[in-house]
């Protein structure tokens, strides 16, 4: 009797392991595909050309040149309106607001904010920026990835921040030093790194992201950069290309594919590596 | 950790004065910057709300659950796009968690501590590829291999099977199904970096000595580990149902965006959010198609928040990508 039980209780133990790995490898065979996929169409579809010329309609032998600079641009100006408002918000939850209702609900927010669908975000600054000047801009998209990145940039700052023993503070204090001084010369340096690591991974966040640029920058097939105007990028150039009929177009999006993809990966291996020295 | 120990020549204290005015300063830009994030949420609440008002006042609440989406008339509702949104993630929910778990329980328990790192590593590389290209590996890869290979087949098991042959009828590779299955691809790694988390966080104690009393490793996931983590998990599976309501690029690609009502989940169907990327170059500034575009933007702005409000009370793990 006791030894049925043990046996059926390790044939279950068994039978859940095999559909554990069995998940596992479903997975990763989920992911062996699109890397493969990425690989094997964007590859090919690679060349110099891409880098050199701007979009153009099939047939033409077009590139991404234009689409890349748009996007290098406005994740540049979105980045760098998303860092300080980011970082001083997150010193304003970890170093001010422990305990207050002020902070309580502002850490909420910022934590609806960083789930919210980014498309949200998109219309949000059309109805700002684009509706009421009447034009599709570079800046308008920018403003927009600068709200996606700012709740990113918070978090990892007010979690690096409280990582920093309290000690420290203490010490800077009995050396008669303000708070501020305590917090941008003692806290901010030690927690550095962690919030180098939250600024990289916002920016690979906000690099990849196509549904607040559909409303806001628009895309635009020319060289531009002016930021008055609309302006292309890399995910909606893709999005126009892959959903078009033409298979040279088509192939076009796969090598963009491919190029912000490792893109992305870079910047989060570097944003790893950032952590993993700390720790 | 405490990395910061070279001594540092900096003049700590300051003169009193100077340093109350610099203090007040600090704390103000500070305070200043967290009202602006709180201000960020109800602007966006407030514009919404503004730009969707003209579809509201026309036609008023039914716009919520209508299932006419008329271009050419001009009516406009909601119904389809919530039921589309509602139906690809709970379909996405059904295949990742149970997934999840699986992979779970395998990288915490089935293989050596060492593989831990790296695999942990290839999760959150994974959760960072941007949606574009889930997307696009749907629309190129998925829909042609369902098309040929699933849907016709499921379809002829189910034919004459009362009500199922209505929820499995005949379709296309671009479906709610399919944009389901993107988005539980999408979520999976999301869920599982978030689960595993929470199992590791266990006590070892705990786990231990339930080992000590002969339990196996199974037994010790499910009446051990998950009781003790089972809130954080529910929470973590919120917050990966919130990603996938919201989801733009992934679902845009492969779900057909037809805005017709279906019970079939091989009939193409649309999200709220793939009809807003789908039909806002239609709409011009100021028209009524622009109104309801936004209504729908406020309406899954309603759903996510209630989700993530959920979530949050559910304390899951703060994850930021």
């Amino acid at each position: 009797m006791a030894s049925a039980l043990a046996s059926r209780r390790k044939a279950t133990n068994l039978v859940v392991g095999i559909l554990a790995t069995g998940a596992a490898v479903l997975a990763l065979a989920v992911l062996a595909s699109i890397l493969w996929t990425l690989l094997a169409r964007g590859l090919p579809a690679l060349r110099w050309g891409i880098l050199t010329t701007s979009m153009a309609p099939t047939g033409e032998n077009g590139g991404l040149a234009n689409a890349i600079v748009g996007s290098l641009i406005q994740d540049g100006i979105g980045m760098l309106i998303a860092m300080p408002i980011g970082v001083l918000a997150g010193t304003y939850l970890a170093e001010y607001a422990r305990g207050s209702k002020l902070g309580e609900v502002t850490r909420f927010v910022s934590d609806i904010l960083l789930s919210a669908p980014s498309i949200l975000v998109g219309l949000f600054v059309y109805e700002i920026m684009v509706a009421t000047t009447k034009t599709y801009s570079g800046i308008a998209g920018a403003v927009a990835l600068a709200v996606i990145a700012i709740p990113i940039i918070i978090r990892t700052t007010e979690d690096m921040l409280s990582l920093v023993p309290i000690a420290l503070r203490e010490a800077a204090a009995a050396l008669g030093a303000p708070k501020w001084k305590v917090v941008t010369l003692i806290a901010w340096r030690a927690a550095g790194a962690g919030m180098l690591t939250g600024i990289l991974l916002a920016l690979a966040r906000v690099a990849g992201e196509t549904a607040p640029l559909l409303f806001t920058s628009l895309g635009n097939l020319n060289w531009s950069t002016s930021l008055a105007k609309p302006m292309a990028s890399l995910p909606v150039a893709i999005y126009q290309m892959a959903s078009s009929p033409y298979e040279d177009l088509v192939q076009i999006a796969w090598a963009g594919a491919l190029l912000i993809t490792v893109g992305v990966l870079v910047i989060n291996i570097l944003a790893q590596l950032t952590v993993g020295r700390r720790r | 950790m405490t990395d910061i120990v070279a001594p540092m020549p900096i003049v700590l204290a300051d003169r009193p004065t100077h340093s109350l005015a610099a203090e007040r300063a600090f704390s103000g830009v500070v305070l200043s910057t967290g009202v602006v994030v709180l201000g960020l949420l109800s602007a966006i609440i407030v514009m919404l709300a503004v730009g969707a008002w003209p579809a509201f006042k026309t036609f008023g609440l039914p716009f919520f659950w209508n299932p006419v989406w008329d271009s050419v008339n001009d009516i406009y509702g909601a119904g389809v796009m919530v039921y589309g949104t509602l139906l690809s993630s709970a379909i996405a929910l059904l295949i990742a968690v149970p997934l999840a778990i699986g992979v779970a329980f395998f990288l915490t328990e089935l293989i050596p501590d060492s593989f831990r790192k790296p695999i942990g590593v290839v999760i959150q590389l994974l959760a960072a590829i941007p949606s574009i290209i889930y997307g696009m590996w749907g629309f190129f890869v998925l829909a042609p291999l369902l098309a040929a290979h699933f849907i016709l087949d499921v379809a002829d098991l189910f034919a004459h099977v009362p009500g199922l042959n209505k929820v499995f009828d005949y379709g296309s590779g671009n479906s709610v199904f399919t944009a389901g299955l993107v988005l539980a691809a999408m979520i999976l790694p999301l869920i599982t970096a978030m689960f595993v988390e929470i199992l590791s966080a266990t006590p070892v104690v705990l786990k231990e000595s339930v080992y000590g009393l002969g339990a196996t490793r199974f037994e010790v996931i499910r009446y051990v580990a998950v009781p003790y983590g089972r809130r954080a998990m529910i929470g973590a599976v919120m917050l990966g149902l919130g990603r996938a309501l919201g989801e733009t690029m992934a679902v845009t690609f492969v779900i057909g965006n037809a805005t017709r009502l279906s019970p079939n989940i091989f009939a193409q169907g649309s999200t709220i959010a793939s009809t807003i990327a789908n039909e806002f170059s239609e709409a011009g500034f100021g028209s009524m198609k622009l109104a309801a575009l936004l209504g729908l933007g406020l309406t899954l702005f309603i759903i996510s928040f209630i989700v993530l409000a959920a979530s949050r009370k559910l304390v899951a793990p703060r994850v930021v990508s």
